[in-house]
C-alpha cells in the first residue's frame, strides 16, 4: 500500500525549492572564537560567590601588604597606657594586652599565614605533579614502589613529625613550610597520579604516541595539561588547609615565636583573655573563617571555570 | 601482483591480566596468532563481534600493543622490534583514526594545534607558517573551513571532529592507515560522509587501509577484502563480495544471516541462524577450533585439533569443513 502511494506522486520542478545560502554556513561556528584563559575567565565571572571571594582575597593581600607600610602603630611595640581597649576610632579592632593594636597584628599575622598557605601549597604542587605524575605515567612496579612509600608517609600521624621537624630544625618559617609541605604533598601525588593514569590510556594520548610523540611531550603536552584543571582547584583548596594547619600549629604552641605573629598564634595569644576581652579571640579566628571561605569559593568557581567542556 | 604492503604472520597478542604475589597468572589471548597480507591501495576490512581481537589486531600494527609472538611485515621489513630512526619513519608511514573522536583530540589543543603536532614532532616543513599553510590546506581536504583553526575540539560535532582526526592522520602523508572502527561512534547520516572522505583519500593518496568494524554492511561497501574473526582466530578471509554471497565458514554465516535487511519480504524468507549460548571467555578459550562449542556443525575432531586453513578458490577457511585430508 505505502508502496503504491509513493509512486503515484508527481514529480515537476516547481515542487522544488532553491537552497538559500544559510546551506552554506553549515560547517561556521557562532561562538566567538576564544583563547583558553579568557574562555576560563568568562565562565569564572558568571560564578558570583566565586567573584566574591576572589575580591575577598586580593583586599586580604593587598590590605596585608601594604596597611602595615603606611600605619603609625608597630606590630611588636605596644602603648602600655592602652593595654586591651575596646574597638575605637584610634584602634579599629582594640589592643591586646600588652597594648598593641589587634589590626595592624591581624595584617602581619596575614602575611604570615597567607604566606605560608601559598607557599606550603605550591611546594605540595610541585612535588605531587613530579611524583604522581612519574608515578602515573611510567606505571608497573616503579608506580608500586612509589606509591606504597606514600601508604607509608600517610600511615604516619602527621604532627608528630611536623613536630619533630619544628623541634629539630627550631621554630621559623622555613620549618614551619617543610613541615606543612611533607604532610600535605601526598594527596597531590595520589590525585596526579589517578588523573595521569586514566589520561594515559585515552584515545587521543594514544594518537600522540601513534603519531611518534616523545614521552616528555606526551607527558607535558597531553597529560599534564589535560589535568591541570582538577589540580589547581585542590591547590586552592591546600591554601586554606595549610592556613589552617599553621593556626593550629600556632595555637597549639609550637608554631611561630613570639613577637612574630599568625592568625593561629594570635588566636592562642588572645585565649587568656578569652573571660575579660573575648573580641581579642574573635578577630583572628574571623580572620581565618573568611580567608577559608573565600578561597574555598574560588576553587568551587576555579573547577568550573577550567573545564572548556562547560559553557 | 606486486609485493604486499603489510604482512602479518601468526600474530598473538596476550594480556596478563592477573597475577601478583598472591593471585593465580591469568593470560587473555587477545589475539592468539593470526595471518593477513595487505596489498597497496588496497581495503582491508576486519569485522568480529566485540571482543574478537581485532581491535587489538590493529593496536599491534601501529606499536600500542606489544605483540606476544609472530611477526608483523611493512614493506617488507619486520617492525616488531624496530628502534630509532626506523620507528620515527615506520611511525610516518602507518598511522591510525581512532573510533571515537570524543576522546582521541587533546580538549586543551585547538584545531590548528592538533593537525599540525605531527609536523612538529617529525620537523616536516622548516618554518611555522608553512605548517599553519598545510593545516588550512588539510582542513578544506577534509571539508572543513581554514578559519577553525584556532577553535577547540569541544566546538564541533562528531563528524566534524572525526573529520579532524583524519586531517592529523593525513598530516604525515602516510601510505598505510588503520582505522579503528572511525564511525560506529557516529550518527547513520554522518557515517556515509566520513566512508566517502576516506574513500576520496584514498584514491587520491594511494594509502592502504585496514578497516576495522562490526558494521557488515558498511565493511562491504568499502573494503576489498575482508578477514573474518572469532575470539582471537581469524576464520575466513576473502574478496568481500565473494564472502557476502556465499560465506563458507559457519560462523561467517551466521553473522551475515544477523545482518537486517531493508526489505520485510525478502527478510521473511531469509533463515536466520541464531548461535547458541556465550561467546566463551578468552581466557580459556575452547580446544581445539575456538568456535566449536557454538558451531551447529561441529564434529568430534574440532575438539581435538585446531582446524587448517584451507584455501577454496581464491579464499581461506579456517574450518575442517573444508579441509580434503
Amino acid at each position: 500500500m505505502e508502496e503504491n502511494k509513493t509512486n503515484e506522486i508527481q514529480l515537476n520542478p516547481e515542487l522544488f525549492e532553491k537552497l538559500d545560502d544559510s546551506e552554506k554556513n553549515a560547517e561556521k561556528i557562532a561562538y566567538e572564537s576564544k583563547t583558553y584563559f579568557a574562555d576560563a575567565w568568562s565562565r569564572f565571572k558568571q560564578n558570583k560567590l566565586a567573584l566574591v571571594g576572589l575580591t575577598f582575597l586580593v583586599i586580604m593581600i593587598l590590605a596585608c601588604i601594604f596597611i602595615p607600610m603606611i600605619s603609625s602603630y608597630s606590630f611588636d611595640e605596644g602603648d602600655k597606657l592602652a593595654k586591651n581597649l575596646a574597638p575605637s576610632m584610634a584602634h579599629f579592632m582594640g589592643t591586646d594586652k600588652f597594648g598593641r593594636d589587634i589590626f595592624i597584628r591581624i595584617l602581619y599575622g596575614g602575611r604570615i599565614s597567607l604566606s605560608v598557605g601559598f607557599i606550603a601549597a605550591f611546594i605540595s604542587l610541585a612535588v605531587g605533579v613530579v611524583y604522581g605524575g612519574i608515578a602515573g605515567y611510567v606505571g608497573g612496579k616503579v608506580d608500586m614502589l612509589m606509591m606504597r612509600f606514600v601508604d607509608m608517609m600517610y600511615s604516619i600521624p602527621d604532627l608528630l613529625y611536623v613536630i619533630m621537624i619544628l623541634v629539630v630544625l627550631g621554630s621559623n618559617l622555613t620549618s614551619l613550610l617543610i613541615g606543612i609541605s611533607v604532610s600535605s604533598w601526598m594527596g597531590m601525588a595520589r590525585q596526579v597520579r589517578a588523573q595521569i593514569m586514566t589520561l594515559k590510556e585515552q584515545e587521543f594520548s594514544l594518537a600522540a604516541y601513534v603519531l611518534g610523540a616523545s614521552r616528555t611531550r606526551i607527558l607535558f603536552k597531553h597529560l599534564l595539561i589535560n589535568s591541570m584543571g582538577p589540580i589547581i582547584v585542590s591547590v586552592t583548596m591546600l591554601v586554606p588547609s595549610a592556613i589552617f594547619y599553621e593556626a593550629v600549629l600556632g595555637y597549639l604552641g609550637i608554631g611561630l615565636a613570639p613577637p612574630q605573629a599568625s592568625w593561629g598564634t594570635l588566636a592562642n595569644d588572645a585565649r587568656r583573655m578569652l573571660s575579660s576581652a573575648p573580641l581579642q579571640t574573635f578577630w583572628p579566628i574571623i580572620a581565618i573563617c573568611l580567608t577559608m571561605l573565600a578561597l574555598n569559593f574560588i576553587g568551587d568557581g576555579l573547577g568550573d571555570a577550567l573545564d572548556p567542556k562547560k559553557k | 601482483m606486486s609485493d604486499p604492503i603489510l604482512t602479518i604472520e601468526n600474530l598473538k597478542v596476550h594480556f596478563q591480566i592477573a597475577g601478583g604475589l598472591f593471585t593465580k597468572k591469568q593470560i587473555v589471548k587477545a589475539v592468539d596468532g593470526i595471518s593477513f597480507s595487505i596489498m597497496p591501495k588496497e581495503t582491508f576490512g576486519l569485522v568480529g563481534e566485540s571482543g574478537c581481537g581485532k581491535s587489538t589486531t590493529g593496536r599491534a600494527i601501529v606499536k600500542i600493543n606489544q605483540p606476544t609472538d609472530g611477526k608483523i611485515f611493512f614493506e617488507g621489513r619486520d617492525i616488531t622490534k624496530i628502534k630509532g630512526a626506523e620507528l620515527r619513519q615506520f611511525r610516518k608511514d602507518v598511522q591510525m583514526i581512532f573510533q571515537d573522536p570524543y576522546a582521541s583530540l587533546n580538549p586543551r589543543m585547538t584545531v590548528g594545534e592538533i593537525i599540525r603536532e605531527p609536523m612538529d614532532i617529525h620537523n616536516i616543513f622548516k618554518t611555522k607558517q608553512e605548517r599553519e599553510n598545510r593545516v588550512r590546506e588539510l582542513l578544506e581536504i577534509v571539508g572543513l573551513k581554514p578559519d577553525h583553526i584556532r577553535r577547540y575540539p569541544h566546538e564541533f560535532s562528531g563528524g566534524q571532529r572525526q573529520r579532524i582526526g583524519i586531517a592529523r592522520t593525513l598530516a604525515l602523508n602516510p601510505k598505510f592507515v588503520v582505522c579503528d572502527e572511525p564511525i560506529s561512534a557516529l550518527d547513520v547520516s554522518i557515517q556515509a560522509q566520513v566512508i566517502n572522505l576516506l574513500e576520496d583519500i584514498q584514491e587520491e593518496m594511494g594509502i592502504s587501509y585496514l578497516f576495522i568494524a562490526h558494521d557488515l554492511s558498511m565493511v562491504k561497501h568499502i573494503s576489498d577484502r575482508i578477514g573474518v574473526m572469532y575470539l582471537g582466530n581469524l576464520v575466513e578471509v576473502g574478496e568481500s563480495d565473494d564472502v557476502y554471497r556465499r560465506p563458507l565458514h559457519p560462523y561467517t554465516q551466521a553473522l551475515l544471516s544477523s545482518v537486517p535487511i531493508p526489505d520485510p519480504k525478502t527478510a521473511r524468507e531469509k533463515k536466520r541462524i541464531v548461535l547458541e549460548g556465550e561467546l566463551p571467555s578468552p581466557i580459556d578459550p575452547p580446544s581445539g577450533c575456538v568456535f566449536r562449542t557454538r558451531c551447529p556443525s561441529a564434529t568430534e575432531k574440532c575438539a581435538q585439533s585446531k582446524p587448517p586453513t584451507v584455501k577454496v578458490g581464491n579464499r581461506l577457511v579456517a574450518c575442517f569443513l573444508y579441509d580434503e585430508n
